[in-house]
């Protein structure tokens, strides 16, 4: 083993020149105009004329500055050549190196060490959000749900159908004590149907305010509903306490009930919509949004929208394909998800000619994904799961997420002993980025960062695995996604700024 | 910048963070090949963005001695040796020559801890 005192020196490098290779990026169109999405730092920059030539030039293979300067001499005054690739140089789009014979394109970054892992992950992130199922009760059977169909994760069995109010309050105070010096701490409720243990979910936000206002913190509410529930006295309580609705809806009245039925079979779209129609009239305070699961069956993403959208009315409406194991009736096929790609396609066009009109269109995914574009995020994990935000079960348990809650396997903690500090920064490490091989190439991989880890342990019973199921078309949206922000701020720049 | 433009936030941030760096000095390492790998008892670290390599500036217990001060736990696998070597040192260690022979030979290992049994032995 090497120790300090090596003395390998490395060679003399001061008689071999310069040569400029392509860095990591991914080049889009938005508006006819060239952009890059630099990988490395999600940073998003517009070239003009000389600097697409350089990576054109460069993209045949590497070349000195004299083979480059011969190449576009034709084409561009020196001068320009030399600011293109200084500027290219700079933002990392082209990687400036000393000559050495080399077979191979660029060298890739070092994996991390372990420790180093830990030490990136090991900043404590404070709890922002918790996400409390007060019930593992649903009044509905909808086939494809992961509480209760086929995937489910934990047995149900073996724990309280139902959040107790002592169990409520204690998750409200490990909310307080886990979130450190934040000022806003959100407060999710989900379950199950979230209603079906409305007084439990009433104590607690009402507990929540009066602790809140007690240690200086602000308190946002928000629920997942099915909407079956939804009486005027509810909606009176949300509006009167400003709390968010998410509705889980899958569309009109024959898409809604081909999988969100009652037990006995019974569709729920007769139910849900007079109700939500009272929700949407009243509750305007918060944006109402829908979130549709979309099946094998209910794929046709143009007619769910204009439904939720345009006849209910919703503020917003997201989609997300179920997820399930691939074998499932109602699980996406790939032909499935190339519809769906397109079709998704042509609702972000839509979303850019209201933007660039200065309209706002309910398209949600686009927005969220504009958004994290505009930010620059650079996922080291896929989401905040087991990092900001945290999962409580109905007995307590802490996990990852809500999508974990109740499941031995994942658990954190509890609300009343805390989280398991060494174990959550031992899963953090575990579940970075960099440890995942088959990301290292990937362009999207700051945005994606491999994906949702139950999917991925639905799919693959491993949440260290990627989703590599979906890679394609992740890559293919949010180059979408990519094109659309890039005319955005070719046409319309001040759209973006609601984004800052 | 004249001609790369920054769009988003992000590329804002390097924009403003990279101002410090001379252009030309970026663009031509060649022109500043001292400066491009130095030792630090050659006068210090060079100016603008720099990495110090080596394993003797990384901590990384469990490498070479385990808590105990032994090697019976070690909690990284030998092979890591190999590679971090390889990888962050200039330490010229029995590894395959990934310039011109073996440029692939690491592209299946992204975290050596997890993928070391797909670093393979390459025959000459």
């Amino acid at each position: 083993m090497i120790d300090g005192t090596a003395t390998a020196e490395p060679q003399t490098v001061s008689r071999r020149s310069t040569r400029f290779r392509r860095g990591e990026f991914h080049a889009f169109a938005g508006d006819g105009a060239p952009f890059v999405y630099m990988t490395p730092s999600a940073a998003v920059y517009r070239l003009d004329d000389a600097s697409v030539a350089v990576l054109d030039t460069l993209a045949q293979g590497d070349c000195s500055p004299d083979e480059l300067a011969q190449a576009l001499r034709s084409r561009f005054p020196l001068p320009e050549v030399k600011e293109a690739i200084e500027e290219l140089v700079r933002i990392r789009a082209v990687e400036a190196f000393l000559e050495t014979p080399r077979k191979a394109p660029p060298a890739e970054l070092p994996a991390p060490s372990p420790a180093a892992l830990q030490r990136a992950s090991g900043k404590r992130v404070p709890l922002s959000t918790l996400v409390m199922n007060v019930t593992s009760k649903c009044n509905l059977s909808c086939a494809y749900c992961y509480e209760y169909g086929e995937d489910r994760l934990s047995e149900a069995s073996d724990k309280p159908r139902f959040m107790d109010e002592p169990t409520a309050r204690a998750s409200v105070d490990f909310m307080f004590a886990e979130s450190g010096d934040q000022k806003l701490v959100n407060l999710t409720f989900f379950g199950g149907e979230t209603l079906l243990n409305f007084k439990v979910l009433k104590a607690a936000l009402g507990y929540a305010r009066e602790r809140g206002a007690t240690l200086g913190k602000r308190v946002e509410a928000s629920l997942t509903t099915n909407a079956t529930l939804l009486r005027s006295e509810i909606i009176d309580w949300l509006v009167e306490n400003d709390v968010g609705v998410t509705v889980s809806m899958d569309g009109n009245k024959e898409q809604q009930d081909t999988f969100r039925v009652f037990k006995g079979g019974m569709g729920s779209y007769g139910t849900v919509a007079p109700n939500v129609k009272e929700l949407l009239a009243r509750h305007t305070r918060r944006p109402v949004g829908a979130r549709v699961t979309l099946t094998k069956q209910n794929l046709d993403v143009r007619s769910i929208y204009d439904h939720l959208a345009h006849t209910l009315g919703f503020w917003e409406v997201g989609f997300a394909p179920v997820t399930t194991s691939w074998q499932r009736d109602y699980a996406i096929q790939e032909d499935g998800f190339y519809d769906m790609l397109t079709q998704f396609q042509s609702l972000a066009a839509e979303y850019l000619e209201f933007a660039l009109a200065g309209k706002r269109h309910k398209f949600s995914n686009v927005r969220d994904t504009l958004e994290e574009i505009h930010k620059g995020l650079n996922k080291s994990h896929p989401c905040g799961a087991g990092m900001g935000l945290m999962g409580v079960a109905t007995d307590g348990d802490v996990a990852l997420c809500h999508r974990f809650a109740g499941s031995d396997a994942h658990k954190l903690g509890t609300v009343h002993g805390g989280v398991d500090h060494d174990k959550q920064q031992a899963w953090l490490a575990e579940h970075h980025i960099a440890t995942k091989t088959d990301c290292k190439t990937c362009w999207a991989r700051p945005l994606c960062a491999g994906g949702c880890y139950h999917e991925a342990h639905t799919r693959y019973g491993d949440t260290h695995r990627p989703n590599l199921h979906y890679c394609e078309w992740i890559r293919s949206w949010t180059n979408t996604c990519l094109e659309v922000y890039g005319t955005i701020a070719a046409k319309r720049p001040e759209f973006l700024q609601q984004f800052d | 910048m004249a001609r790369v433009q920054p769009i988003n936030k992000k590329a804002r941030r390097v924009d403003a963070d990279t101002l410090a760096t001379p252009l030309a000095a970026a663009a031509a390492p060649d022109a500043a090949a001292g400066n491009d790998v130095v030792a630090l008892q050659q006068g210090g670290a060079p100016t603008g963005p720099n990495i110090p390599l080596g394993c003797s500036f990384v901590f990384s217990p469990g490498w070479e001695v385990d808590s105990s001060g032994g090697t019976a736990g070690l909690c990284q696998p030998v092979e890591r040796d190999l590679y971090d070597c390889y990888i962050t040192c200039f330490w010229p260690v029995h590894v395959p020559d990934l310039y011109n022979h073996a440029p692939d030979w690491t592209a299946k290992c992204a975290a050596a801890q997890k993928d070391w049994r797909k670093i393979d032995l390459i025959f000459p």
